[in-house]
């Protein structure tokens, strides 16, 4: 039981970092993206390849672990690189496509966002194959937290345990953010009101590149964390896709921190029903948890109105 | 003669693909086209339909659900409620919020129902799919060809009667509520039309034409597994709605003919032009040439080849709101 609750929440907290994302994109753009998603797969694989070219430099066959953590100092680098790379893209597919869609309907960028998924998705698996990889392959011990007679027992990796901390770090330098900064706080007053925050002076379209910026930024080290807990695969944003979506909801889709609490209930979802249903149908957890929410209350938990 | 069989029974095929392809976006067609409702689990509710039909009508499996053995007739009906029920209960949840919710349910139900294809053992045969689903014709005709002519009229029958159907629907003033609803909401509100039940019937309609659609693919194919209705189906269909124009029926049955003929056509120079080894790389290389078309299409001819046409009833102006 402990243990299933631990597991959750490491795959919940990547679903929060990816959700926190993608709400934000429909808080201030204004529409679902279903591109959102490839963002992850896209930061992890950057980082794969960085991460050989900086071995490859560095004349290392492997990565010297930091104890106790699976990976080396290597991997930090090249996450941030892919950061800067899943960004990148992120800008040019709104300047090549998205902006050019946002006067018409809301209904053509989701359209469009499901073309550019697709894309994206299968470029992906075009330069990088579809066979799974690690970005390490050292083993590690998992620390026993509590002992096997309480409820079955925790134990869990350093690397699990830093993927908690991470997504508790960044969602409080988030707060911060939108609270204390000018910029923050220019986000939410477009998210507000576009039109009222333009006539405040406030600068839209640097508003809609932060949003960009910001969400390409926390996608990537949501993929790298996935990557790193579990394994890189080409279908790794796909397949978080509807959990991402499903902790939106839950939140109250456009509310950030609605997206974090979300995550965090999909991923304990997701686990603790695995010995109920089966860990064949995990993946359906988040279409009822979808369909339950939008029937009861659709404006999510911490959302007021749609 | 003897030259012209192979090409003869290959057209066939092909044109058999192409009518139930046909049949399924038509379906579509009155969902986005007529209704401006955003689905991304056609293939989920093809799948319903197509495996319903299956083991309404298949013989006896062990250790299965199944063995009903009922005409096909039957199994086509069965497959029009099912997917219409499944449709149901995902409008219910989604159709009375903005349409970016329809958008991420229906994906959701197709990646479900992918799940349970795979999965449930007991109900859809899992990984080995369900083998031995009835054929009509093979019996009353000795050939491959035979049969597969008949089961073409069949099809182009089936075809022709939902086109008329959704024809008489759309131009009925139900239809013009779906359009008036589409174009603009609050107008249609404000004269008494309720948009949610409007839509919710129009979604119902639509998935229970694409569950027909599934079970016709089932009959022909005699066999159906999960892989066969995987998201690229739905990217598919999507690609001959928004080729043949969106908001037109016969725009939607020629995209059908369109799309179907040069993604066979290119992923048969594709086999034949790249190794082996490459295969699957070029097939992915493929999506992203189409997934970059659909993107084109959509910033620089929105309307599809040839639209809605005006003077219709509905106004054919689109995309602005």
């Amino acid at each position: 039981m402990l243990q299933l609750i631990a597991d959750g929440l490491v795959v919940g907290s990547v679903v929060s970092l990816g959700a926190v994302g993608l709400t934000m994109t429909y808080a201030i753009l204004r529409f679902a993206n279903f591109a959102h998603g490839e963002l992850l797969a896209w930061g992890a694989y950057l980082a794969l390849s960085m991460l050989g070219i900086l071995l490859a430099i560095g004349g290392a066959e492997r990565m010297v672990p930091l104890s106790p953590f699976s990976f080396g100092w290597e991997l930090v680098v090249a996450a941030l690189v892919a950061c800067v790379g899943a960004a990148a893209i992120a800008l040019v597919l709104d300047k090549l496509l998205f902006s050019r869609l946002r006067h018409g309907a809301a209904i053509t960028l989701v359209i469009a966002s499901f073309g550019a998924a697709l894309a994206l998705r299968n470029l992906l698996q075009f330069l990088w194959g579809p066979i799974p990889t690690y970005y390490s392959r050292e083993l590690q011990i998992a620390i026993p937290l509590v002992p096997r007679d309480v409820l079955g027992g925790m134990r869990i990796t350093p690397d699990q345990l830093l993927v908690l901390a991470l997504a508790a770090a960044t969602v409080v330098g988030l707060h911060l953010f939108l609270t204390r900064t000018t910029l923050g706080k220019a986000m939410r007053a477009t998210a507000l009101n576009p039109q009222l925050a333009r006539v405040a002076g406030v600068d839209v379209d640097g508003v809609i590149r932060a949003t960009w910026i910001i969400g390409a930024v926390l996608a990537t080290i949501a993929g790298v964390l996935a990557g790193l807990t579990v394994q890189l695969r080409p279908q790794l944003g796909f397949d978080l896709l509807l959990p991402l979506f499903a902790a939106a909801i839950l939140g109250g889709i456009g509310n950030v921190y609605g997206a974090v609490l979300g995550g965090l209930i999909v991923g304990l979802a997701e686990s603790l029903a695995v010995p109920l249903i089966g860990a064949e149908y995990r993946a359906a957890v988040s279409f009822l948890v979808i369909i339950a929410i939008l029937l009861v209350r659709p404006q999510g938990l911490l959302g007021e109105r749609t | 003669m003897d030259a012209l069989l192979p090409v003869l029974s290959y057209a066939t095929f092909f044109l058999v693909f192409v009518s139930v392809f046909a049949v399924i976006v038509l379906g579509l067609n009155l969902q986005w086209g007529f209704t401006g409702l955003f689905n991304v689990g056609v293939a989920g509710f093809v799948a319903i339909g197509a495996y319903t039909s299956a083991i309404l009508t298949a013989p006896d499996y062990p250790n299965q659900v199944g063995g009903f053995g009922l005409p096909v007739v039957v199994g086509m009906v069965g497959a029009m409620v099912t997917s219409g029920l499944a449709a149901l209960v995902v409008g219910v949840a989604a159709l009375r919020l903005r349409h970016d919710y329809l958008a991420i349910t229906t994906f959701g139900i197709a990646m479900t129902i992918q799940l349970v294809a795979l999965n449930a053992q007991w109900l859809t045969g899992g990984a080995f799919g369900l083998q031995f689903v009835p054929r009509p014709f093979t019996e009353t005709f000795g050939t491959t060809l035979g049969a597969n002519a008949a089961y073409l009229a069949l099809c182009l029958a089936i075809l022709a009667l939902v086109y008329v159907a959704l024809e008489r629907l759309v131009r009925s003033p139900f239809g013009r509520v779906l359009r008036a609803i589409r174009e603009d909401e609050t107008a249609a509100q404000s004269l008494g039309k309720r948009a949610f039940v409007f839509r919710l019937q129009s979604f119902v309609i639509g998935c229970a034409v694409m569950g027909l659609g599934g079970a016709l693919y089932a009959h022909f194919v005699g066999f159906v597994a999960a892989e066969d209705f995987l998201p690229i189906l739905t990217f598919q269909l999507w690609a001959m709605l928004i080729v043949g124009g969106a908001g037109n029926n016969r725009g939607a049955v020629l995209g059908a003919f369109v799309v179907w003929g040069v993604w066979t056509l290119s992923g048969n120079l594709l086999r034949e032009l790249t190794p082996q080894a490459e295969q699957a790389r070029g097939a992915a290389l493929q999506v992203v040439l189409i997934g970059i078309a659909l993107c084109a299409m959509l910033v620089w001819r929105p309307r599809g080849l040839i639209g809605e046409r005006v003077g219709e009833g509905g106004k054919a102006k689109r995309g602005g709101s």
